[in-house]
């Protein structure tokens, strides 16, 4: 009687390993994908004449020229950088924003429908979202400002904020709702207005998590590729001069993630044009590795308390 | 009624649902200043929702819909023209998980003259005699003063619910409302509370709901039965509890039910 069956003790061995299987698999192929990302682009780097820091600080990207190709990200990397902070600083505002108003001030039927909304936005493909930077979008900063040209850091900030919105609502919503309503109740109690229960009472204790889902948008920014090839412009050039120390939104620019997309499919292969971007391919991951591991110990310390 | 003005809380016909439900009927209370009040009754009698309706924390779940009046510091707070602010200022309120807000101790004993004054009025020094004099008054002083800047969450219950009422202080309530203070706490703690409200009571105007009958009489002065939404009896604790005038009360505080 007490005695199973030899089936059925290797079936649960079995499903046993394929569930491990499973949850494993996630790390394997991450690590992966890093490997193989790293292994195209080593010829290059181990080469001898590849030098890193001028790799990353001068700003000449003539990957294709016959007799003299030079490889300099500075003003690739100053594109991604511009375009994310700018897309930031108009996505962070909106993005909590609507995570308050959803979390705190509306009724649970406008939530429900606003969650669903937001959701569609982010289920809305980053092609789509290129169509819109390269046809309304560019018309409309040419006739606003006066631009020659519409496609620009600032199109490309506005897309990405768009894109980015979505992240930050859903996770930011959802650190308002793990704040425990005993504090609301406290201020409540002691007599707070809806401003003050907002900035004394919700702020303060969520305000990792909050953290954590600005950093996983601005881990999308920098991710997002088709959306800012097509809506700023693809030149290779730094938005900033010493004349007008601020960032230049109406200058066009080419990111990090937009080079790659561009120009992989013309190299040949082995070459060093298509090693070094691998090379660039490793600096993204590295550049959303540390963003992501960053929101993730932010995440972690809120439980860890 | 002509000494009316002797009553911190005067109710009348005080009535509330939840949606459908209703949850108090015709309330109509008098309750003196300066002494201890406490709600008596089984589970789902109304007492907790009495209280609440005493500073209107009610109504933040949208479906409660009241009639009738309270009154209490010279105004009845059902009025429209009621400042639900200054009426929290004056009422506090302690509830029945300590809750703390996750700043510092300092932070939250200094937390209600931060959002009710204007900010040249905080100075340093003033802020500081504030937090010293609350928690000298909760008893709390000797064992926090070199730990002010702790994280409040971080402390014992007993030290949380002391923090909680003594963040009350600062704003000089007129009355404190106490929903079941003790019910997280050991029995240490909770004596080590109860000695505080003893302390506190004459000074404020107290309103503690107990489900601890034992609780009830050892510390309040006067003492208030409810079932189902109704009084059913108000009197010194003392009468109400050797002498209950009525039958329901009796069996309640005999065992028989709740």
């Amino acid at each position: 009687m007490l005695q199973r069956s030899k089936y059925k003790v290797i079936r649960e061995v079995l499903i046993e390993w394929i569930i491990r299987i499973c949850g494993i698999s996630a790390v394997v192929f991450v690590f992966a994908i890093f490997l193989f990302v790293f292994w195209q682009g080593k010829g290059l780097i181990f080469s001898g004449d590849f030098d890193f820091w001028k790799f990353l600080t001068t700003k000449e990207w003539y990957p294709a020229s016959e007799n003299n190709p030079r490889y300099g990200v500075s003003a690739l990397i100053a594109g991604t950088v511009s375009v994310t902070v700018l897309a930031m600083i108009i996505a962070v505002p909106f993005g909590l924003g609507a995570a308050l108003f959803i979390s705190e001030f509306c009724s649970p039927k406008l939530k429900e429908t606003l969650k669903i909304v937001i959701e569609l936005l982010a289920a809305i493909p980053s092609v789509v979202w290129g169509f819109i930077g390269l046809t309304i979008m560019n018309h409309l900063i040419m006739e606003l400002f006066g631009a020659p040209i519409g496609l620009t850091v600032l199109n490309g900030a506005i897309i990405l904020a768009l894109m980015s919105v979505p992240i930050i609502v859903s996770i930011g919503e959802d650190a308002l709702q793990a704040v425990p309503d005993s504090y609301r109740e406290a201020g409540i109690g002691l007599g707070v207005t809806r401003w003050q229960m907002v900035y004394k009472v919700l702020l303060p204790a969520a305000k990792n998590g909050l953290l954590a889902a600005v950093l996983l948008g601005v881990g999308r920014a920098i991710g997002e590729t088709m959306a800012v090839l097509m809506a700023t412009g693809h030149a290779v050039h730094i938005p900033f001069d010493a004349e007008f120390p601020f960032l230049h939104g109406l200058d066009s620019v080419r990111t990090l993630t937009a080079t790659i997309a561009a120009e992989l499919g013309e190299t040949a292969r082995d070459s060093s044009h298509y090693q070094v971007l691998f090379i660039i391919g490793i600096l993204l991951f590295t550049i959303t590795f540390a963003v992501n591991l960053t929101a993730d110990l932010i995440v972690k310390g809120v439980k860890g308390k | 009624m002509s000494n009316e003005n002797q009553y911190a809380i005067v109710t009348e016909d005080l009535d509330l649902w939840y949606g459908d439900f209703q949850a108090l009927e015709k309330v109509s209370l008098n309750l003196s200043g300066g002494i201890i009040t406490g709600l008596i009754g089984p589970s789902g009698c109304g007492k907790t929702t009495f209280l609440r309706c005493l500073n209107r924390v009610n109504e933040r779940y949208g479906n409660v819909r009241t009639e009738g009046t309270i009154n209490l510091l010279g105004k009845n707070i059902y009025d429209p023209d009621v400042s639900l602010i200054e009426l929290r200022k004056s009422v506090g309120m302690v509830f029945q998980r300590p809750n703390p807000l996750p700043i510092s101790v300092y932070e939250n004993v200094v937390f209600g003259l931060r959002i009710h004054s204007p900010r040249s009025e905080l100075k340093r020094s003033v802020l500081d005699e504030a937090v010293e004099q609350a928690l000298r008054e909760v008893m709390l002083w000797d064992d926090l003063k070199d730990n002010l800047k702790q994280k409040a969450t971080e402390l014992q219950l007993e030290q949380q619910q002391k923090l909680c009422i003594a963040r009350l202080l600062p704003l000089k309530p007129e009355i404190i409302l106490m929903d079941e203070p003790c019910s997280a706490l050991d029995v240490e703690a909770t004596s080590a509370i109860e000695e505080l409200m003893l302390t506190l009571s004459g000074k404020y105007t107290i309103v503690i709901v107990t489900h601890n009958m034992a609780q009830a009489r050892r510390i309040s002065d006067e003492c208030i039965f409810m079932l189902l939404g109704e009084i059913i009896e108000h009197d010194r604790t003392e009468n109400l509890f050797l002498n209950p005038k009525n039958s329901k009360t009796s069996d309640y505080i005999e065992g028989r039910y709740g």
